[in-house]
């Protein structure tokens, strides 16, 4: 058993120097087979696995890491959450994850740190407020909260922003989802791994999976950078790098791998407490617990596997903040990093089967998946177990690119978030 | 950031190029599109090699003399190994072969 945390295990540690914390999860060495492999360990792939040993009882499982825990992606978001997607399918499976994430903190006895502050999208034409209102109405008509705010009220909870009718971008309106906010990213992973290794997962890093063991059409296991390891079956959640698992494994995704980049600044007194995006002038910011303003925009065009991406993009999302926000000018920024993202050409994840038997695959997350890491992982988890998926994934199913049936959400995500 | 050497222009910044994603993707003729199966539709449409490595891809010179040509470059490094023009067939670069 773990023990919990709580204040009382904070000050008993604290008088023995924190020297004798527990190990948050073990290290163990690979097993020959496990029932089932989730390659990955990213927010997605230990969410996969907590669910997997928590709602199903399947606890004979591996996540293997090429790096260190939450290494990619769910390391390097913005860690913005929200579920205010135009389409039902989306507006569905988005909502289960914010839903799992408003207990999130007390599930795992770990503070994921979600603050729902507020997430405000910024409207500058009268076309983006009748965008922005059809897009509220839908999401209201899916019983999740969003409503619209008119100028006024949009300054009045930023009063920074420039509102006046004579700013480069002037602000109309805005939609405003009060449940959407942020979380602490490495926090979601720790407290995933942890709660996961608790109930018997192992979890192993500085393990890639260098190849798929497939026999008459049946994958039967992975080769390793730390040997075969033999399964029944296995879960593909790695983001970025789908594409060179899916050719690895003989099949092709409708995925490129993009960079996405981000910054934030040097650290100031609290000035910002929502999140505040711009589809149209594309920056999105939010201010940090320690006060740095974290900023994000959208995916340098080409495809990429490199974690880092061209100064131009960083450069358009500068200036449309200084636009947004002249009380900035002045601020200096600390950190810029990229990520590799996973974009589908309907921007929307595919979750389900893949044509090799016992293979399934999440990924297509792109620029938005964090905020989606729980549901993920609990309608994945479902789906391997069952060997059908969840009903919320029936819809995000590989097959919808043969189909036709896309569900297109470049409007509602306008930028990356 | 990467220097892009345009066929007619010479070397320019990346960011007077608009990017075309993957090159060598033929359209298919009118014969074939009225035979066509969903799946041969969906990989003509959608799925992609996303290399990691030698990709080669379609660069347009939007800011300049807005003309097309491919590019094959490595998506690790971004260094640009081969610029050429389109209709032009695939050069012989992998990963393994890379000239240096
Ligand atoms: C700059 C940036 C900002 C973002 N902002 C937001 C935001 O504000 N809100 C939001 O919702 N989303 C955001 N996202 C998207 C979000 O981060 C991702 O969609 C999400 O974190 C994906 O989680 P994951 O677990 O699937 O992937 P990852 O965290 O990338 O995990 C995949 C793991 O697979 C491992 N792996 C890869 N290949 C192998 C192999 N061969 N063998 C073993 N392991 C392997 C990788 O090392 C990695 O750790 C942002 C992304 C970036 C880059
Ligand atoms: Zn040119």
């Amino acid at each position: 058993m773990k023990q919990a945390y709580s204040i009382f295990t904070l000050v008993r540690n604290a008088l023995s120097y924190h020297q004798d914390w527990q190990e948050a999860w073990r290290s163990p060495e690979p097993k020959r087979e496990y029932d089932v492999l989730i390659i990955g360990g990213g927010g997605h792939g230990l969410a996969t696995a907590y669910y997997l040993a928590k709602e199903h009882g399947i606890t004979n499982v591996a996540v293997l890491e090429k790096g260190w825990l939450g290494g990619g992606n769910t390391g390097r978001n913005t860690t913005i959450v929200r579920s205010n997607y135009l389409w039902d399918e989306s507006a569905h499976l988005y909502e289960h994850s914010l839903k799992l994430f408003e207990g999130l903190s007390q599930d795992l006895n770990y503070n994921v740190m979600f603050s729902q502050r507020g997430l405000m999208n910024l409207c500058h034409t009268e076309h983006d407020m009748q965008a922005t209102r059809r897009r509220v109405y839908a999401i209201q008509m899916n019983g999740i909260d969003s409503e619209m705010l008119t100028r006024e009220q949009v300054q009045e909870m930023v009063p920074i922003l420039d509102c006046s009718p004579k700013a480069r971008y002037p602000v109309l309106g805005a939609s405003l989802q009060r449940r959407g906010g942020v979380a602490r990213h490495d926090a979601v992973a720790w407290g995933l791994a942890r709660k996961a290794d608790e109930r018997g997962v192992d979890i192993i890093q500085n393990c890639e999976v260098t190849g798929f063991d497939i026999v008459n059409g049946v994958v039967k296991g992975v080769q390793t950078t730390r040997g075969a390891i033999g399964a029944k079956k296995i879960g593909i959640v790695v983001a970025g790098h789908s594409g060179v698992m899916a050719g690895l494994a003989g099949f092709r995704l409708p995925v490129e791998s993009h960079p996405l980049q981000a910054l934030v600044s040097e650290p100031i007194k609290p000035i910002l407490n929502t999140v505040v995006m711009s589809p149209q002038v594309h920056v999105y910011v939010s201010q940090s617990d320690k006060g740095e303003l974290v900023l994000g925009a959208g995916i340098d065009a080409f495809t990429s596997y490199a974690q880092a991406g061209s100064p131009p993009v960083i450069e358009n999302q500068l200036n449309a903040l200084t636009d947004l926000y002249p009380c900035f000018s002045r601020l200096r920024m600390l950190r810029q990093w990229g990520g590799i993202v996973d974009t589908c050409p309907d921007a929307s994840p595919i979750i389900g089967k893949t044509p090799v038997e016992n293979l399934f695959i999440n990924c297509g997350w792109g620029t938005g998946g964090f905020k989606a890491t729980p549901g993920s992982g609990n309608v994945f988890a479902h789906t391997i177990a069952r060997g059908e998926p969840h009903p919320l994934a029936v819809p995000f199913a590989l097959e919808r690119f043969t189909t036709g049936y896309l569900i297109d959400e470049h409007g509602a995500a306008g930028v990356a978030h | 950031m990467f220097v892009i050497n345009c066929p007619y222009c010479g070397p320019r910044d990346e960011h007077e190029f608009g990017y075309g994603h993957e090159a060598h993707i033929a359209r298919p003729t009118l014969e074939q599109q009225g035979t066509m199966s969903d799946a041969e539709w969906a990989n003509y449409l959608f799925l992609r090699t996303n290399t990691k490595g030698v990709h080669f891809e379609r660069w347009v010179h939007t800011k300049g003399c807005r003309r097309w040509f491919n590019v094959a470059r490595h998506t690790v490094t971004h260094e640009i190994l081969k610029v050429y023009k389109m209709g032009e067939p695939k050069p012989d670069i992998s990963a393994e072969n890379l000239p240096r």
